[in-house]
């Protein structure tokens, strides 16, 4: 091959390149995403108009409504009720958050390693989160039954006094907590294990060599690298534990009296089975208004973590 | 996935201590799920006296499958198990057709912020997509419909299976796809030969993620169900308010709706674990 040649290769290559960004610039990408634009704008983003619009309003089921301008919000932040559920859910959300990110990173440290049966056992621990939470929540219930459950059975056994679980108001939430922590620690597993698979091997050989301990490695080289990780499973969390809905339905109801009910749930009751739609808007607006706040600010954080400390 | 052993300390700074401890680990983090599939399995396979004995008997002695006999005389559940196939299976399958070409396009013009709103979809709480959607049904006749469940069960499928789908076609390389461009190829021809072909593990992650979410959810057949169309969660949560204490048809019913779910875990574990971890989940 002469130098010409490679030249001409190369110049070929140039122009191969201008031609095939002038094809970017042709091609018509928005005609793929037409369809799903659609849909989303009919199932999704009209609701949320839609929502907005009808915060504004005293809105009954059965079609009457009347404008009320901001007197849903204003009643909102009076509403006893609706302010302890605010912050019940923020309680429930920082339990519901912290401990499945430190089972799961515990969890993903553990399963990253080597052993017998580790894929049979890493999916016996998915496994809770793809369970249907409705069905799970029912074994829970009997699981918690004060006299006949077997929770307290087992508690006897090591000599522990039965517990109250949720039949107590000062129990409800730590109870719902371990359910919640239940399903969704490997989710967090499964992000961290994402990011551990990822890692490169550079800097273990190094510290091997300089004599590190695993307990060194693990806190020098393999906690910031996969902090980013951690940071997605942190706003993955705290997202869906705002949410939480299945379980608190099929097992607490919001109860013992009010002792459990979230924001997402007062939403329900508002909705569903006090039929005051306009009311359970303005819930909707705020709720949705403090998860979009709370994703920004961790999102934040997040930017800010990745890959320094 | 094999790593070099040393990163996960297990040549060189291996201890037979260190051993105890991953196993201790091991079973302390995965005996809470064993702990409760079993219990679930072993009061759907006793009789009530048991099932409400104290102390609990933990064995079924002997097993009877009359709790499952039970359910399915008392209940329609074949009817509801039907419609959680169809509800399901529509939504999975219009999620598909309308997710997968979504993703190219969002993934190929690099609109990322397409992409933002897909995760803000995602972040909302279902039930507020419910009272508007509520709204429309009642206006259009269609509460207590299938359609009205497919149509709703779209706010699920819709946006994982675009999220996971950009994730996929951003892995394929723009190169493929602009030569066969020169050659002449259609925008279309390029998606459906080249880009589809290859971002085929994707859609099977998408598909399965898809499905399984939406045949958990409960809240939308609640509120728009009717009495038969409902699908199997809401089906047994309706249980659940008729039979307080007949613990062993309740669990049978629950392992029921479960268990199409449990077996596609354990079928598509990898799937899933890649959806999860990695595409998935992707930065955005």
């Amino acid at each position: 091959m002469t130098i010409e040649s490679v030249q001409r290769g190369a110049s070929l290559a140039a122009a191969n390149e201008t031609a095939s960004r002038a094809y970017t610039f042709q091609r018509h990408y928005w005609m793929f995403s037409a369809p799903g634009t659609v849909v989303i704008a009919c199932v999704i983003v009209f609701p949320w108009l839609f929502t907005l619009w009808m915060s504004l309003h005293e809105w009954k089921v059965g079609g009457d409504h009347a404008f009320v301008g901001f007197a849903n919000y204003a009643k909102l932040f009076t509403d006893e009720r609706f302010l302890e559920s605010v912050w019940r859910t923020i309680w429930f959300t920082a339990l519901a958050t912290i401990i499945p990110i430190g089972l799961g990173l515990w969890a993903a440290l553990t399963f990253h390693r080597h052993f017998k049966f580790r894929g049979v056992l890493r999916t016996i621990f998915v496994m809770p989160m793809m369970a249907t939470p409705v069905a799970v929540a029912l074994v829970w219930t009997m699981m918690f039954h004060p006299q006949l459950g077997v929770l307290n059975y087992l508690l006897s056994l090591v000599g522990i006094a039965p517990f109250a679980w949720v039949y107590h108001p000062s129990t409800v939430i730590p109870t719902l907590v371990m359910v919640e922590v239940w399903h969704w620690t490997p989710l967090v597993m499964l992000i961290v294990l994402g990011g551990l698979a990822g890692l490169p091997t550079d800097p273990y050989d190094s510290a091997l060599i300089d004599g590190a301990t695993r307990w060194q490695m693990i806190r020098f080289i393999t906690w910031p690298l996969i902090l980013p990780y951690v940071m997605i499973a942190l706003v993955i969390r705290t997202i869906d534990s705002l949410k939480v809905f299945d379980t608190i339905s099929v097992i607490s109801q919001g109860g013992p009296g009010t002792a459990s009910e979230t924001i997402n749930y007062f939403l329900y009751l508002q909705a569903f089975q006090f039929y005051n739609l306009g009311y359970a808007s303005a819930v909707v607006v705020i709720f949705f208004s403090l998860i979009i706040a709370l994703s920004m600010a961790l999102l934040m954080l997040r930017q800010k973590t990745k890959w320094t400390v | 996935m094999a790593q070099p052993a040393y990163r996960s300390g297990s040549v060189g700074t291996e201890t037979i201590g260190s051993r105890i401890g991953l196993w201790l680990s091991v079973f302390v983090l995965v005996s809470p799920a064993v702990l409760v599939f079993l219990w679930m399995l072993s009061l759907s396979l006793k009789n009530d006296i048991d099932n409400i004995a104290f102390p609990p008997v933990f064995v079924p002695n002997p097993p009877t499958l009359d709790n499952y006999v039970e359910v399915f005389q008392k209940n329609k559940i074949l009817q509801y198990f039907w419609n959680s196939v169809l509800v399901t299976g529509g939504a999975v399958l219009f999620g598909l057709l309308i997710g997968v070409p979504a993703g190219y396009g969002i993934a190929r013009a690099k609109a990322h912020k397409t992409a933002v709103l897909i995760l803000i979809a995602r972040m909302t709480p279902a039930l507020s997509y419910l009272i508007p959607l509520f709204l429309l049904f009642q206006v259009l006749n269609l509460v207590g419909t299938i359609w009205a469940l497919v149509i709703t069960h779209l706010v699920i499928t819709v946006p994982i299976i675009v999220w996971i789908m950009i994730g996929y076609f951003e892995g394929v390389p723009q190169e493929l796809e602009d030569a066969a461009l020169v050659d002449g190829a259609t925008s279309w021809q390029s998606f459906r030969y080249i880009a589809l072909p290859l971002a085929r593990p994707g859609i099977v992650v998408g598909a399965i993620l898809a499905f399984i979410f939406s045949w958990n959810n409960f809240i939308f057949s609640v509120v728009l169900g009717g009495k038969n169309t409902r699908t199997l969660p809401s089906a047994v949560y309706n249980m659940l308010t008729f039979e307080q204490l007949s613990w062993g048809p309740l669990a049978a019913a629950a392992l029921l709706v479960t268990l199409p779910v449990l077996l596609v875990t354990v079928l598509a574990q990898r799937e899933i674990v890649a959806g999860l971890s990695a595409g998935g989940l992707k930065d955005g």
